[in-house]
């Protein structure tokens, strides 16, 4: 059942990996620019007029999440081919429609200058006094739909391979083992990984699908009433577990590359599947933490919210992290950039999820929600978690064995780990000291907070610039298998 | 006196700091190889007592923490109770009185009259104190106490558009009641 597929990739699927991968490297590049443009605008060392300010807030948010979704998404096709027989045609099928998709919204933000950010909270696209016309917020919602459907695509691809090998979903997932004390082989991690993805992203796409059809329709025929609650809820379930599912594609590289440096197995065991299979439930039913400052909510919504986001950090601290540092420790590893920031990235996901947790806590959201500790927070498992899971991956790729890491490379990963812990920190620093986020001016006695997490910035851009440099350069000796 | 802000980032940062700590452990004894069949059983140990730490932390946070929340309908009215009106509009807050008595429960009936808005209460240190959404077709009920006298801000915390960062009113808290809320 779980025997592997180690034949080289056939050429279309390894040029489609290839170049998820490096559109992702440079889009990365391009956003973090534009990260960096908007904290010094904030310190005030640049000058940026709002309507610009907040059409690359826009396009950073959507453009981050968006992007990360397709390098990460590489991982799962890279990793899970070896077990399924995936089709190599809706690889690159999503591959167009996301293309399609970015062209929609960028010319959504800077053509028709769409500034409604990503979340497009009803009825702010319909509503902007003016600034952006209806075409241009209609376009920005077209371009993440076209998106939304290469993915759900590439997801029932996904199903449909796995179905094929594993006749069910519980048995994707190690139900039986886990509930029925079944003696077959459990399945592999990536499968279960996988399955879990499908079920919970398909789930947040068609949400999103929804409530961007509805707000469609709105924006044409404003008579169609739209409940301003209903829609936050779509959008923040919708966001919600697309950035999770996200996390949970790119950790597949680590689940598959650690064993593979300290020559030890990534075990599957009960405590594994029991962990993936409440994760589940659990990211889809926990999105209600960003809804804590929504008074109109019930309470009873609010109180799960912050009981779950408690109980949805002990899969990963117990099961990944534990897990990432138990084949570590004492394995004589070989390190090198990719394994470096594999394994960073799973310091910086634990690490980052904590202020998180802390903050889905009701009577902390009171004083944190919207301020600059929730970038703060999603910063830190991002830059250091998700994106370091993904140049990992990216590098792991194109590193032959035995090669020497360079003093390049090293710096860069200095560089990169440095930024972030302190890009992100100060974010955390702002919060703590009630910065709004989202603003395009900050009040004088902010302002030093910007400068210094401006400083880190600029330490993440090169790093990030030296990991995409290094992976686009080296892409003609990229691994085969 | 700590607030909540500053608890919450030393909170974040002594926890933050153990999973380094864990971190480089691991990675400073990375290199020593032992076979994977001697480090896994004790693994599994620890494991154990980190799911129990990690669970009694969790019931302990939640039991400190679910009561009182700040909804309103958590609150116990006072029968000396101020009404406010809140109105969010693009970008400006309408607001039925700008002032309110020190120590004297404040509730703030909020809405909004186009886009959702975030309404937050900052004091003369530009700490944030309370909040809650303001969104069309809904009032949220926001208590709050102001235990000094002094100058605050209304600002916008949810992004509204073009002019969202401008979005800021004064609010005065008065030792002694005026007029009105005699």
């Amino acid at each position: 059942m779980n025997s592997l597929n180690l034949n080289p990739l056939p050429s279309l699927a390894r040029k489609g990996i290839l170049t998820y991968l490096g559109i992702s490297a440079v889009v990365y590049l391009l956003m973090m620019l534009a990260g960096l443009v908007m904290r010094l605008a904030q310190a005030g060392l640049i000058a940026v007029p709002p309507n610009f300010f907040y059409q690359l807030m826009t396009a950073h948010g959507a453009g981050m999440v968006g992007i990360s979704a397709l390098a990460a998404s590489a991982v799962l096709w890279y990793f899970l081919r070896r077990y399924v027989e995936l089709n190599v045609g809706i690889l690159w099928a999503n591959l167009v429609l996301f293309l399609v998709g970015v062209v929609c919204i960028l010319g959504g933000v800077f053509v028709g200058g769409y500034a409604g950010a990503w979340t497009f909270l009803f009825p702010l696209p319909s509503t902007s006094m003016g600034v952006w016309g209806v075409w241009a917020a209609a376009s920005f919602m077209v371009g993440l739909l076209i998106i939304g459907v290469g993915f759900l695509l590439f997801y029932l691809d996904v199903i449909r391979a796995i179905l094929t090998k594993y006749r069910s979903i519980p048995r994707a997932l190690g139900w039986p083992q886990l509930f029925a004390n079944s003696d077959a082989p459990m399945p592999p991690a990536t499968i279960v990984a996988s399955t879990m993805v499908v079920i919970v992203n398909t789930m947040g796409i068609v949400a999103g699908a929804v409530v961007i059809v509805i707000m469609l329709i709105n924006l044409f025929m404003p008579e169609f009433a739209v409940d301003a609650l209903l829609t936050k809820n779509l959008i923040y379930f919708f966001g919600h577990v697309f950035i999770n599912a996200t996390i949970y594609q790119a950790v597949i590289a680590v689940y598959e590359l650690l064993p593979e440096y300290t020559k030890r197995p990534w075990k599957v065991n009960k405590v594994f599947l029991a962990a993936w299979s409440a994760s589940s439930l659990m990211v889809m039913a926990v999105y209600p933490h960003h809804l804590l400052m929504d008074f109109a909510m019930p309470v009873w919504a609010a109180v799960m919210g912050q009981i779950l986001s408690y109980a949805n950090g002990i899969p990963l601290v117990v099961v990944t992290a534990y897990g990432a540092l138990t084949i570590v420790h004492k394995s004589g590893i070989k390190w090198d950039p990719a394994s470096g920031l594999l394994f960073l990235s799973m310091f910086g996901w634990t690490a980052g999820v904590i202020p998180a947790i802390i903050d889905a806590t009701i009577t902390v959201n009171n004083v944190m929600h919207n301020t600059m500790w929730v970038p703060g927070h999603f910063h830190f498992y991002l830059l250091l978690g998700l994106v370091a899971m993904l140049f990992g991956f990216m590098y792991y790729l194109v590193h032959k064995e035995g090669q020497r890491t360079s003093l390049i490379d090293r710096a860069a990963f200095l560089l990169y780990m440095t930024g972030s812990a302190g890009f992100a920190g100060m974010f955390l620093v702002s919060g703590m000291n009630s910065v709004p986020r989202r603003w395009a001016a900050h009040l004088p006695e902010w302002v030093s907070y910007s400068e210094t997490a401006s400083a880190f910035a600029i330490l993440i851009v090169v790093g990030a610039a030296i990991f995409a440099f290094r992976f686009i350069t080296r892409l003609p000796q990229a691994r085969t298998v | 006196m700590v607030q909540i802000h500053d608890f919450v980032f030393i909170l974040s940062l002594v926890l933050m700091t153990c999973v380094l700590g864990a971190f480089v452990f691991v990675v400073v004894y990375s290199a020593d190889k032992t076979d994977y069949q001697r480090v896994q059983p004790k693994a599994y140990r620890l494991r154990r007592f980190l799911f129990g730490v990690v669970l009694i932390g969790g019931v302990v946070a939640t039991a400190s923490t679910i009561s009182p929340l700040p909804y309103a309908s958590e609150q116990e009215t006072q029968v000396d109770e101020v009404q406010i009106a809140v109105e969010g509009k693009q970008w400006y807050w309408v607001l039925s009185q700008d002032h309110a008595p020190v120590n004297t429960q404040v509730t703030f009936n909020v809405s909004s009259g186009d886009v959702n808005h975030g309404f937050g209460i900052y004091d003369s240190n530009l700490r944030l104190l309370a909040q809650t959404q303001a969104m069309p077709g809904y009032t949220n009920k926001l208590v709050h106490t102001f235990k000094e006298a002094g100058n605050y801000q209304m600002m916008c915390l949810e992004y509204c558009g073009l002019v969202h960062h401008a979005m800021i009113s004064n609010f005065s808290v008065t030792e002694v009641k005026t007029g009105s809320e005699l």
